[in-house]
């Protein structure tokens, strides 16, 4: 992958540009505070939401996982905007980014607690259904998919996570070079 | 070959046949940097599983680590000129 030239229409410069472009808008909603841990964290669950974000809008509805990601960004902001109808639009993105990680801690409190257990019950005649349960659980929407889906799913799911990686890395490397 | 037919789910009335199943694993293993010299046949499949939810797991922590970095970077820079050239120089 020539990483100096990018081709407009690759997953990776979708990526890129969707991401940046949500970047500058976390930016641009920096207080003068801007150094204070607490904005940090929260600025940090943000760019961590953009980023998976920018990655399913640029698979956009052709996978079931990037479908799975989208519908579960949506869903949450919506119910947390309903239960916080008393605020203003500005300050309930703030209530968003800290209630949504508490849930993410949980889950994946949960999600780690549940394969250990299974791991202890692992036989080997049960073959591939006990790792295909772990694996259900990390793709987005992998609960739904049949082992055939799950493999196909995970094999694109991988690709587009080393995307994300190399170009967050890149972007990262570049505003530390200044 | 055949000890890995064996292993894989046995359900009478699958679509999904063993060789899918198994050429979907084969192209999974190239994907996952553990696995990806080693032949096919002498990786299971359930190793190349294991395998990927341990690679997707170490994915999602750099993409955490990453957008904490990211987010120290943000607090440091103010001038939106510095972004604007960094944009322009990865766009182009």
């Amino acid at each position: 992958m020539d990483s100096q030239h990018l081709n407009p229409s690759s997953l990776k410069s979708r990526f890129t540009a969707t991401f940046l472009r949500a970047l500058i808008k976390i930016n641009a909603q920096k207080p003068i505070s801007s150094s204070s841990p607490r904005e940090i964290f929260q600025r940090y669950r943000r760019i961590k939401v953009a980023a998976d974000k920018s990655m399913a809008y640029s698979v956009r509805s052709r996978r079931t996982w990037s479908r799975a990601t989208l519908w579960k960004l949506r869903s949450r902001s919506r119910s947390r905007l309903a239960s916080s109808g008393r605020r203003s639009s500005v300050k309930t993105r703030t209530t968003t980014t800290t209630t949504t990680t508490t849930t993410a801690t949980n889950h994946r409190a949960a999600i780690v607690e549940k394969t250990s257990h299974e791991k202890e019950n692992k036989e080997d005649h049960v073959g591939l259904a006990v790792q295909a349960e772990e694996l259900r659980e990390l793709v987005p929407g992998g609960e739904s998919m049949d082992l055939c889906n799950l493999l196909d799913e995970t094999a694109h799911y991988i690709k587009c996570l080393t995307t994300q990686v190399q170009v967050m890395k890149k972007i990262a490397n570049l505003y530390s070079l200044e | 070959m055949s000890s890995r037919r064996s292993r894989s789910r046995q359900s009478g009335a699958s679509r999904i046949t063993d060789d899918q199943i198994i050429d979907l694993v084969s192209k999974l293993q190239q994907l996952i940097p553990e696995l990806r010299g080693r032949r096919p046949d002498k990786v299971s499949a359930s190793k190349v599983l294991q395998e990927t939810c341990n690679y997707i797991r170490s994915l999602h922590r750099e993409v955490d680590g990453l957008s904490d970095r990211l987010s120290q970077l943000l607090a440091s820079t103010d001038t939106d000129s510095d972004q604007a050239a960094i944009i322009r120089s990865l766009l182009m």
